[in-house]
């Protein structure tokens, strides 16, 4: 069954009372109509149900989010997937700043842009793998102490001139991989990371990811996988070994 | 390792003009506002608001805050002895004003809180003698008056001082302070407006944002952690910080910049909030030699620390970010409207169908103008 | 008489240890480890340089001072007394080197930084920018722009020249003379690497550091050796030294015996005469002559470089700097009573002067409250010892620090204080070949370049817990200082709060 709710001028409060109140009586789906800033939807939840946001949700949508699924029809705000642990986020539209931060498990498929400090500290362990796919560009501090988890940037529809990440990408990263559609300049590179040619392994893993992706926002994979990609690593999963004096 | 922690809370600003100069009723910014009210604390709120005083529009339009009768009979004598005062009256308000709607931003239960114990609040039409500006502008003997009344007057303040403009604010969230001002009916083509978290400084009527100085109003979200330096740097050029904020240096550094220097409100923000060395290194050779010099010169008045920021003027409306980021803020065209906001949903709440929604990146200024033809 | 004088250190060999290998016989250079079967220490020529102890590859020496050499007196101290010993025996002025080391209360001990917590947020230095980059040298209070025919934007001002640090720490003055060659040779090219400043002292450029032109502070002097237009063009800056903070008022001179060919040809004087600095320039006898010299080397630089002028802290140094200012100096250098020398009168070293902080605070106050704060470079000397003195100076309103013994420390130099004596062990205060190439400039280059990257990491991660990135949010900003254990008026002075004080 599915629950729809008029979310007008509704405080977060209540609504999301409502959520974890429906979810009790095993609810699985729900719709929220007319959302515009309510913060914390999804937020802790650890039910594989499933939300669709009709409007822009508030900050810190989905954080500590632990199986749910989310779909929002609008752009999202800043904090996004913030220390989430594990289900699935498709954004139809741009996110904001600080999108999955400390993120350790779970999807984010974002149909446009990110904000700044895309993917800060996100981290893997074992089998749980963060995923961030974006199909815009990303603003300044990508994948900053990048501890874990893939992130990928797609700059489709992007003019020439925009570069498909700001500056420092990757700064401080020291685990995980970076998957660009492109090409990035050599001085908006974070010290901490190097670029690389993809192999098979890393081809097989893109397919995989982008090819969901692909399906969701009605794309074609071949077109998609046809421009080359390249890889960012970190180069050292202690760049600060030598820091210090004792 | 430390954190360089973004904090999703704190302050919260919103924006609007239209650029066409049409003017309108306070509803819509403190329906984006209060959308946002759990980013504030209810200790500070305000707004700042352009044209609303058309028959007025020839004289500085003083927003005066007094603790007492006394404080406000004396300042009268001050003002009489350096003013003609054209007109004055107490600044309407709705007293025990609430915003009584529930919003998505705002629980109707415990978000209200009814504005109570206003100073005594009185706004005063002047003009500047004639005689007066025989060896300093218009503009800088009002500026010279404001510092004088600000810094002498205990219990007196200057809460805006510039023409066909006002500030409205006080201790409350500012969708109450918005109805205790009766803001729904004034008419301004820009309107500005703020939720204070207060931290750093105590809750007071005068504190609350925007700041203002003539025609300049700020509004901030964020803390100015160069506070120490931009103030000595501003004391040199004679202005007096009576009030232990850090907003009240961006509104004088435009002051200093943009009026004294004559620089444009672009190169203001370059440097208030200034490329990187590692970029500048990178410029053509005219933009690098430029920006090194603003750099080199106006090293003081660098702000350093996270902040957005909205900057209003008389023909417009300046909204730019600290160099990194640390403060949100997002902008939105329909058309001819300009909405600037810490949330989108700030934004959405009044005006759902955007002809463009973007973030501007860190250091860049977005920029709203009246329309040349307009008056 | 001499002999009276009880030797102030004690030279322990651990004969179980020693293998007679000599090492600490021919490392000596003060005439104290003798070789008469065995190795017998002169204690009374002993100096504490730790050469010695340094080198010995059994760690079989060990010095320590002579405690009973004078019965115990809480007034008259041994010091004194050998002192007066020493006076009466000579009849001369007591000569010394190094810096001020009496007990004096240490400003910047009672200083303390700031750090952001939750309202304003800390940065991450290592992974966010953060600027170091220094301007030196006179600003406009503003700037004035113009649009041309093509609609673009034009600086109308025209910028004096500026000098770009990459950190904002100098090498002290130190002349070629009072330190070798190798000395010289390893700052100028730790000054290349680390995106800094050397600055020659009085003693003249030799020529194989012309190279370093970009990364050099070529000096003035009373006794104007040296100085010629070429000189003064092989810069980044030209300094105008009036004083020295080890010695206010007081000149100094090289004896004969240290000027050798080389010297002699890069002072421009005889082999073997003495070399001859007055405290007073003679053709500065007020500040309009002061102003007259400033444009005068403006003048043979083609205004192509800035011009410092070098005083040291004394009771009225905020109208002294104020007034160089007026007189024209793009720079002015200030150098505390805690500054080192090579050579100076141990009277005047010892109570001559004020303490950097307040000399700093004070200057930089007057600029301000004069409007030409921007209208000059502060640069601040004379007891700089670690990255958090650095910063404290920062805030306090310097525009960049110097440093001079801890430049020397890190490449060798033990702070014996007997640099006068031109018999350094270490290689540094000596012009002897034998002692001179135990300095290796590519190695002390090294070390120094590596002490200026430490000290700049550390600097950024005080801007980043200041919650700054750029290194002019933390220049003049007391603000984020609070004293701690100082008086009332000394905090007035340093115009900071105490602590516990929020703002």
């Amino acid at each position: 069954m599915v629950m729809e709710i008029d979310c007008k001028g509704m405080y977060y409060k209540k609504l999301n009372k409502m959520i974890r109140d429906a979810i009790d009586k095993n609810e699985t789906e729900f719709i929220l109509h007319n959302i515009n800033g309510q913060r914390y939807i999804g937020n802790g939840i650890n039910e594989k149900i499933k939300i669709t946001i009709n409007g822009v949700p508030g900050n810190d949508l989905a954080m500590f989010m632990n199986g749910p699924s989310l779909i929002v029809n609008a752009n999202g705000q800043d904090g996004l997937a913030n220390t989430m642990n594990a289900g699935e986020i498709i954004v139809y539209g741009s996110a904001g700043d600080v999108l999955g931060y400390g993120m350790r498990g779970g999807k984010l498929l974002i149909r446009d842009n990110v904000g700044y400090r895309t993917g800060i500290h996100m981290k893997e362990y074992k089998k749980q793998v963060p995923v961030i796919i974006a199909g815009g560009v990303a603003g300044d501090f990508c994948g900053e102490y990048m501890a874990g988890g893939v992130l990928v940037l797609l700059g489709l529809d992007k003019d020439e001139d925009t570069p498909i990440a700001g500056d420092y990408l990757g700064t401080g990263m020291h685990g995980g991989v970076i998957y660009i559609r492109g090409e990035v300049e050599e001085h908006t590179l974070g010290k901490e990371v190097s670029v690389l040619e993809l192999n098979d392994k890393d081809i097989k893993l893109l397919k995989k990811h982008l090819g969901e992706y692909c399906k969701h926002f009605g794309l074609d994979l071949e077109e998609v996988m046809s421009k080359p990609f390249i890889k960012l690593l970190p180069v050292s999963s202690r760049p600060y070994g030598n820091l210090y004096a004792y | 390792m430390r954190c360089n922690c973004y904090i999703p809370s704190g302050c919260s600003i919103s924006g609007m003009m239209s650029e066409s100069g049409k003017r309108m009723d306070g509803n819509a910014i403190i329906r984006s506002i209060a959308l946002m009210h759990d980013r504030g604390n209810g200790l500070g709120g305000g707004f700042a608001a352009y044209g609303i005083y058309p028959r007025h529009a020839d004289q500085f339009a003083f927003h005066m805050m007094f603790d007492t009768k006394q404080a406000k009979k004396q300042c009268e004598e001050y003002l009489k002895d350096t003013f003609d005062i054209v007109l004055d009256e107490e600044i309407p308000t709705r007293p025990g004003g609430v915003f009584e709607e529930e919003t998505s931003g705002k629980d109707a239960e415990y978000g209200a809180r009814p504005i109570t114990d206003p100073p005594i609040l009185w706004r005063y039409f002047l003009d500047v003698p004639e005689e007066k500006t025989t060896f300093v502008t218009e503009d800088e003997y009002v500026v010279n008056k404001v510092m004088e009344i600000n810094s002498k007057f205990d219990s007196a303040f200057v809460a805006s001082s510039g023409k066909n403009m006002g500030a409205f604010k006080g201790v409350g969230y500012p969708e109450d302070i918005g109805m205790f001002y009766k803001l729904d009916e004034y008419k301004a083509y820009i309107w500005t407006a703020h939720s204070r978290f207060p931290t750093n400084t105590p809750g007071w009527w005068g504190g609350a944002h925007p700041f203002c100085l003539l025609d300049w109003s700020i509004v901030h979200n964020g803390e100015i952690s160069s506070y120490g330096i931009n103030k000595r740097y501003l004391e040199t050029f004679g202005y007096k910080l009576e009030l232990r904020t850090d907003t009240e240096v961006i509104a004088y550094l435009f002051d200093l910049l943009v009026r004294r220097h004559n620089l444009s409100v672009e190169i203001a923000a370059k440097a208030l909030a200034s490329p990187f060395w590692k970029d500048i290194d990178r410029m053509p050779d005219r933009e690098r030699k430029i920006t090194s010099a603003i750099r080199q010169v106006y090293g003081g008045a660098l702000l350093n620390g996270p902040f957005s920021v909205i900057l209003g003027h008389s023909r417009g409306m300046v909204g730019f970010n600290d160099r990194i980021k640390l403060r949100p803020m997002t902008c939105g065209r329909a058309d001819d409207m300009l909405y600037m906001s810490s949330e989108e949903s700030g934004i959405r709440e009044i005006e759902p169908d955007l002809d463009e929604v973007w973030s501007p990146k860190a250091g860049t200024v977005v920029i709203g103008e009246l329309h040349e033809e307009v008056q | 008489m001499m002999s009276e004088l009880p030797p102030e250190f004690i030279v322990k060999i651990d004969y179980d240890r020693c293998r007679r290998c000599k090492r600490c016989v021919m490392n000596c250079s003060f005439g104290c480890m003798q070789f008469k079967d065995r190795v017998v220490p002169e204690h009374k020529n002993c100096v504490a340089c730790h050469r010695c102890t340094t080198f010995c590859p059994e760690s079989a020496i060990t010095i320590t001072s002579n405690e009973l050499a004078y019965k115990e007196n809480a007034n008259w101290m041994p010091e004194i007394r050998k002192n007066i010993l020493k006076q009466a025996q000579t009849g001369g002025i007591l000569l010394t080197g190094m810096g001020n080391p009496k007990p004096y209360q240490i400003l910047w001990d009672h200083m303390l930084i700031d750090a952001c917590q939750v309202t304003n947020p800390s940065i991450d230095p290592l992974r966010e920018p953060m600027e170091l980059r220094t301007f030196i040298g006179r600003k406009p209070d503003r700037l004035e722009f113009a649009h041309n025919k093509d609609g673009e934007i034009d600086l109308v001002t025209e910028l004096q020249p500026q000098v770009k640090l990459d950190v904002p720490i100098l090498f002290g003055a130190m002349s070629y003379g009072a330190v070798s060659l190798n000395v010289h040779r390893a700052l100028a090219m730790a000054a290349n690497r680390s995106g800094t400043l050397m600055n020659t002292g009085e003693g003249g450029l030799h020529k194989d550091l012309y190279p370093y032109a970009g990364n050099i502070i070529v000096q003035v002097a009373s006794g104007r050796f040296g100085v010629h237009s070429e000189y003064l063009n092989t810069s980044a800056m030209v300094e105008i030294k009036i004083g020295q903070g080890a010695k206010p008022g007081i000149g100094g001179h090289l004896p004969g015996e240290k000027v050798g060919e080389d010297i002699s040809k890069t002072r421009m004087i005889p082999v073997g005469t003495d070399a001859i600095s007055p405290a007073p320039h003679h053709d500065i006898y007020s500040i309009e002559d002061l102003s007259q010299l400033i444009f005068a080397i403006k003048e043979a630089v083609d205004y192509t470089k800035p011009v410092s002028v070098k005083i040291s802290a004394v009771h009225n140094v905020a109208a002294i700097a104020s007034g160089i200012v007026r007189a024209g100096a793009d720079v002015v250098t200030i150098d505390g009573f805690k500054g080192g020398t090579g050579a100076s009168p141990m009277v005047i070293r010892d109570n001559v002067g004020i303490p950097i902080e307040l000399a700093l605070a004070a200057v930089d106050q007057r600029l301000r409250d004069e409007g030409i704060r921007n209208n000059a470079s502060i640069i601040c000397a004379g007891g700089i010892r670690s990255s958090g003195d650095v910063a404290k100076a920062i805030a306090l309103g310097a525009d960049a620090t110097v440093i001079g013994t801890a430049a020397l420390v890190a490449i060798g130099c033990r702070i014996c204080q007997k640099c006068y004596t031109g018999n350094c062990a270490w290689g540094i205060a000596t012009q002897k070949p034998e002692l001179t190439r135990r300095l290796d400039p590519q190695v002390s280059a090294q070390r120094l370049s590596n002490l200026l990257t430490a000290w700049s990491l550390e600097l950024k991660e005080i801007l980043g817990s200041l919650g700054v990135n750029s290194i002019e949010s933390l220049r003049g900003s007391r603000e984020r200082l609070r004293g701690i254990d100082l008086d009332e008026q000394t905090l007035k002075l340093l115009g900071i709060k105490p602590a516990g004080v929020g703002q």
